[in-house]
C-alpha cells in the first residue's frame, strides 16, 4: 500500500477560492477553541457563501463539529473573528444564532415525542387566537403550508413519537426552514435515511440553495459530496486543510486531505476457503416485522445485509440473537436445531451481536474501557468462586485493545471519552473476547472515520478467514459489495433475494431493496 | 451531536496530565470532616467543649445512624443498577413486628404467639430475616415480570407493609423479649453489624461478578440485555439482597428497642437513599460505592449529633438535611455535566 509521510497543515487563508466580499453570509478567521487537555481548533478559517451548498470534511476529532458548534452558537470560541453578513458577530446561545438566521438540524434527534409535529415545529412562535390561546388550526395550517413547500407528506397533528426516525429527520428539516434563516447546519444528516429519502432531501437541499441560502452540510460519505455539494472545507487534527470547489477534486484527493496519506485499497477483502454451514435459518417470522425469512451462512462467508430503514434487516439480527424471539420459524447451528431466546442463550450458542446503535444497545457509557470490554467474558475460568480474576480479564483485554489498536492511554478511562470509531472497536473487542463462531455486526462501521472504517473492514476479514460466519448488515452499499461473499436484500420484512458477489451490482441490489 | 465527534481520541488522558483526579470518596470525606470541624469549632465558641474529642459522642454518633446505614448498603445497590426502594422503612416495621413476635419470653402472659415463647433467638432471627427477603423478593419480581417503575412498585410494598405491620398486633406494641435477642441491638453491636455488612458488600460490588452487572445494568440497561446479561433476574437478586439488609435492619431496630412497634423506621427510607445520594452514588445509576454511602451515612449522624451537641431544635436538622441533599444531587448533576462538556 503506498502511503505519503502526512502533509503538514498548511496555512489557512490562503487556500480559500477567490470570492465576493457581498456573497459571504459568514467569515470566519483565526478560530482556536481548547477544552481542559485539548485544543479542538486551531487558527481555523471558514467561508460559507450564499446559494451554495459547503461540506465540512474530516475524520472524527479533525473539529468540524466543534466549528459547527461555534457557528451555531452551541461553543464561543476563545479566540478569532466571526462575521455574519460583513459585520462582527459575537453568538451567546443556538437561540442567539437562530434569531441570527443561523439554524441547525441537530445529529441527534432534538423532538419531544408526546408532541404533535406543529407544536414541535412552532415552539416558541405558536401562533395566537385573541383570547391569547394558541390557535391549533392556524398552526397546523402553517404546518400544512411548510409541508407543501418542502413536500414533505407528514399529518401535522400527529405525535411526534409515532414517527420513524427518517420522518423526525424531515421534521427536524421543516423545523429549520421555518425560522427562514440564511444558514442551515446539517450534521450528517442522512445517516438515518434511506436511499429515497436522501433523494428527497438532497431536492429540498437544492431548492434551498436556489433561493440564496448557505447550507453547511457534515458528512462522512463521499458519493453525497460529490451530489450535492459545491464547496468543501477539509479539517484535520483541529486545523483548516483546504477549501476547494467540489468540481475541482477527485475522491482519492478529499481522502487525501483528510488522512494525509493515500488509501488505495477501500476494501481489504480476501478470498478465503468457506466452510460448513454455521447458521442456517427457516421461514423465521416474527409478526408484524418480518416474515419467513431463510437463508444460510457458512464457516469463513461474510453473508452482507442490505435493505432500507424499514426493511426489517435489523430486526432479524435482533431475532437471531435472542433480543426479540421469533414468533415462529427455525434456527439450526451446525445443523442442530436450537431455540433462542434471550441474548444469553445466543451467546452459548456462539453468537455475538454488534447491535447498530453504540450508544443505546452498545457502550456503558460511564463505565470504563475495561468494564465494558470485559463484561461478556465474566464466567466461566475468568470467575472463580464468585470473584472476578480481573487480573487475567486485564491482560485479556489490554491484548485485544493492542490487537485492535483501540487508541487510549489505558483502559481505565471512561469509554465515553472515546472517539466512535475507537468505541467500537472496544464493542467489537467485547465479543471478539467471547470467541464467536457466528458474528452479527449491524452498520459495524457507521459514524466512524475512514481510518478507523478500513481497520474494521479489514479486522473483519480477517476474522472470516479464521473460519467465523459473519452477517454483515449495512446502509453502504459500497460497504456490502466490498465486503461480502453473498448478499442477502430485504424489503418491507421479507428477503427479495439472495445476490452471489460476483452478480451483485449497485443497481441490482437497489433495484432488490426497493421491492 | 455526538460526544466522539467533537473529542480528539486522548482528550481524556492529556486532562489527567494536569494532576491527579481525587477520587469521589476522598471529596466525600473532605465534607464530612469539614462539617465536623464546623461543629468544632461553634462547639468550642458556644458550649465551651470539644465536639470531636469526646468518645462517647463519637459512639453514639455512629450508633443512632447504624440502621439507616444497613439499610442505605442495599438501598445503594438498587440505586446503582438504576432503581429506587421507597419500601425500606415499612419492611424494618413489618420485620421488627415479625421477629419480636417470636423473641418474647414465657413470663409475659399476653404474648403474640403463647405458644412460641422462649424460641432459641435463631428463630425471630431467621423469620426477620425471611420477611424482608420476602417484600424484596417481591419488589424485585414486581419490576422485572411487570415494566412498571420501581418508584410505584416499591411505594406500594411500602404501604402495604406498613400496613401488615400495623394488623400483626392490631397496632399494639411487642414487648418482654428475650435477653439473647435484646443482646443483638445491644451496645455498639449494631455499629459492628453496620460495618461488617458494608464490608462485605463493597468486596461484592467491587470483585465479583455480582457487582459488575449491577453497574451495567444501571449505565445501559438495553446494551447490559445485548451482553448476554440476565438483567431480570439479576433486578430480582438485588432487590431481594437489598429487602434482606432492610430486614437485618429491622431486627437490629427491634432488638435495640428491646420491642416491636408498627411505627418503626418511619422514613428511614429517604435517610438510606439521601445517604447513599450525599456518598455519590447517581441516580442516573452506573455509579457510585459503598465507600461513599458509609461516608454519606456518617455526614447525616454527625450532623444529628452535633445539633444535639449545639442544643438547637430537631427542626433545623431537618431543614439542613433537606438543604444537604439537594446540593449533592446538584453536585452530582454538575460533575456529569462537566464530564461531557
Amino acid at each position: 500500500m503506498l502511503s505519503l509521510a502526512p502533509e503538514k497543515p498548511k496555512a489557512a487563508a490562503a487556500s480559500h477560492p477567490p470570492v465576493e466580499r457581498e456573497t459571504l453570509l459568514i467569515e470566519v478567521e483565526g478560530v482556536r477553541k481548547a477544552f481542559p487537555g485539548v485544543v479542538a481548533l486551531d487558527d481555523v478559517s471558514f467561508r460559507l457563501r450564499a446559494g451554495t451548498v459547503h461540506a465540512l470534511m474530516g475524520e472524527n476529532g479533525a473539529g468540524k463539529s466543534t466549528l459547527m458548534k461555534i457557528l451555531a452558537g452551541v461553543y464561543i470560541p476563545d479566540k478569532g473573528v466571526y462575521r455574519l453578513h460583513g459585520r462582527d458577530i459575537a453568538l451567546t446561545s443556538p437561540l442567539d444564532a437562530l434569531e441570527n438566521g443561523i439554524a441547525m438540524i441537530h445529529q441527534e434527534l432534538n423532538l419531544m415525542p408526546f408532541m404533535s409535529i406543529a407544536e414541535n415545529i412552532w415552539i416558541r412562535r405558536e401562533p395566537l387566537n385573541r383570547f391569547g390561546l394558541i390557535d391549533h388550526a392556524r398552526m397546523y395550517q402553517m404546518t400544512r403550508e411548510l409541508f407543501a413547500q418542502l413536500s414533505i407528506d407528514l399529518d401535522p397533528e400527529a405525535k411526534v413519537a409515532s414517527l420513524s426516525i427518517s420522518s423526525r429527520q424531515m421534521v427536524e428539516i421543516a423545523r429549520a426552514v421555518s425560522y427562514n434563516s440564511d444558514v442551515l447546519i446539517m450534521d450528517e444528516p442522512t445517516s438515518a435515511l434511506t436511499e429515497h429519502e436522501v433523494a428527497h432531501l438532497f431536492r429540498i437541499v437544492r431548492m434551498l440553495r436556489e433561493q440564496g441560502k448557505g447550507i453547511i452540510y457534515i458528512t462522512h460519505k463521499m458519493n453525497e459530496l460529490f451530489e450535492i455539494a459545491d464547496e468543501v472545507s477539509v479539517f484535520r487534527d483541529g486545523h483548516f486543510i483546504g477549501c476547494k470547489r467540489v468540481e475541482q477534486l477527485s475522491h482519492d484527493e478529499v481522502i487525501r486531505m483528510m488522512v494525509g496519506r493515500e488509501i488505495t485499497e477501500m476494501f481489504p477483502k480476501t478470498i478465503v476457503p468457506i466452510g460448513e454451514v454455521a447458521l442456517e435459518v427457516e421461514h423465521l417470522t416474527l409478526d408484524g416485522v418480518f416474515h419467513d425469512v431463510s437463508f444460510s451462512v457458512r464457516q469463513g462467508e461474510i453473508l452482507g445485509v442490505a435493505g432500507l430503514i424499514g426493511s426489517g434487516r435489523s430486526n432479524v439480527a435482533e431475532t437471531l440473537f435472542g433480543v426479540s424471539p421469533a414468533s415462529s420459524g427455525q434456527i439450526r447451528i451446525n445443523g442442530q436445531a436450537v431455540s433462542v431466546d434471550s441474548p444469553r442463550t445466543a451467546m452459548q450458542h456462539g453468537m455475538a451481536f454488534l447491535t447498530e446503535d453504540r450508544k443505546d444497545t452498545g457502550c456503558f457509557l460511564n463505565l470504563s474501557i475495561q468494564e465494558n470490554m470485559q463484561i461478556s467474558v465474566l464466567g466461566g475460568d475468568n470467575l472463580k468462586a464468585g470473584f472476578v480474576r480481573q487480573q487475567a480479564l486485564d491482560s485479556m483485554c489490554a491484548a485485544m485493545s493492542g490487537t485492535l489498536r483501540v487508541k487510549t492511554p489505558n483502559l481505565d478511562e471512561r469509554i465515553e471519552n472515546l472517539s466512535g470509531g475507537n468505541q467500537q472497536k472496544v464493542l467489537i473487542g467485547r465479543w471478539l473476547l467471547t470467541n464467536p463462531k457466528i458474528l452479527i455486526l449491524d452498520e459495524p462501521t457507521r459514524g466512524i472515520d475512514v481510518g478507523a472504517k478500513a481497520e474494521i473492514h479489514k479486522l473483519i476479514c480477517k476474522l472470516a478467514g479464521q473460519g467465523v460466519a459473519v452477517i454483515m448488515i449495512s446502509s453502504e452499499l459500497p460497504e456490502v459489495l466490498g465486503m461480502s461473499d453473498r448478499i442477502m436484500v430485504m424489503h418491507e420484512g421479507r428477503v427479495t433475494g439472495i445476490v452471489d458477489r460476483a452478480d451483485a451490482t449497485q443497481v441490482s441490489i437497489m433495484t432488490l431493496a426497493a421491492g | 451531536m455526538s460526544i466522539s465527534n467533537t473529542q480528539p481520541l486522548d482528550k481524556a488522558a492529556k486532562s489527567g496530565a494536569f494532576g491527579f483526579k481525587l477520587p469521589a470518596e476522598a471529596r466525600i470525606f473532605m465534607v464530612l470532616l469539614g462539617v465536623a470541624l464546623i461543629f468544632e469549632l461553634l462547639g468550642w465558641l458556644f458550649v465551651g467543649q470539644s465536639f470531636i474529642a469526646n468518645k462517647e459522642r463519637l459512639i453514639v454518633m455512629v450508633l443512632q445512624v447504624s440502621v439507616i446505614g444497613i439499610i442505605a448498603v442495599g438501598v445503594t445497590q438498587i440505586i446503582i443498577m438504576g432503581g429506587i426502594d421507597l419500601s425500606s422503612g415499612s419492611v424494618v416495621a413489618l420485620t421488627a413486628m415479625v421477629s419480636a413476635s417470636l423473641a418474647q419470653t414465657s413470663d409475659f402472659a399476653r404474648a403474640v404467639f403463647p405458644a412460641l415463647t422462649d424460641l432459641p433467638v435463631l428463630a425471630p432471627l431467621a423469620a426477620g430475616l425471611l420477611v424482608g427477603l420476602v417484600c424484596g423478593l417481591i419488589n424485585g419480581t414486581v419490576i422485572a415480570k411487570t415494566a412498571i417503575p420501581p418508584f410505584i412498585a416499591t411505594l406500594g410494598v411500602m404501604v402495604t407493609a406498613r400496613g401488615m405491620a400495623k394488623w400483626y398486633t392490631k397496632g399494639e406494641p411487642i414487648s418482654m423479649l428475650s435477653d439473647n435477642y435484646a443482646a443483638i441491638g445491644a451496645g455498639i453491636n449494631p455499629v459492628i453489624i453496620f460495618l461488617v455488612t458494608a464490608l462485605v458488600f463493597h468486596i461484592i460490588l467491587s470483585y465479583t461478578r455480582y457487582g459488575k452487572y449491577t453497574y451495567a445494568i444501571g449505565a445501559n440497561r438495553a446494551a447490559a440485555r445485548v451482553a448476554g446479561i440476565n438483567v431480570n433476574r439479576h433486578l430480582i437478586l438485588v432487590y431481594t439482597v437489598a429487602g434482606l439488609l432492610s430486614g437485618l435492619a429491622g431486627v437490629v431496630t427491634s432488638a435495640r428497642a428491646v420491642s416491636g412497634q408498627a411505627g418503626m423506621g418511619m422514613m428511614y427510607e429517604l435517610d438510606a437513599i439521601a445517604a447513599a445520594v450525599i456518598g455519590g452514588t447517581s441516580l442516573n445509576g452506573g455509579l457510585g460505592k459503598i465507600t461513599g454511602t458509609v461516608i454519606g451515612t456518617l455526614i447525616l449522624g454527625t450532623m444529628t449529633s452535633g445539633f444535639t451537641f449545639l442544643r438547637i431544635d430537631a427542626y433545623y436538622q431537618e431543614i439542613v438535611k433537606g438543604i444537604i441533599i439537594v446540593v449533592a444531587v446538584v453536585a452530582d448533576q454538575y460533575r456529569q455535566r462537566n464530564r461531557r462538556s
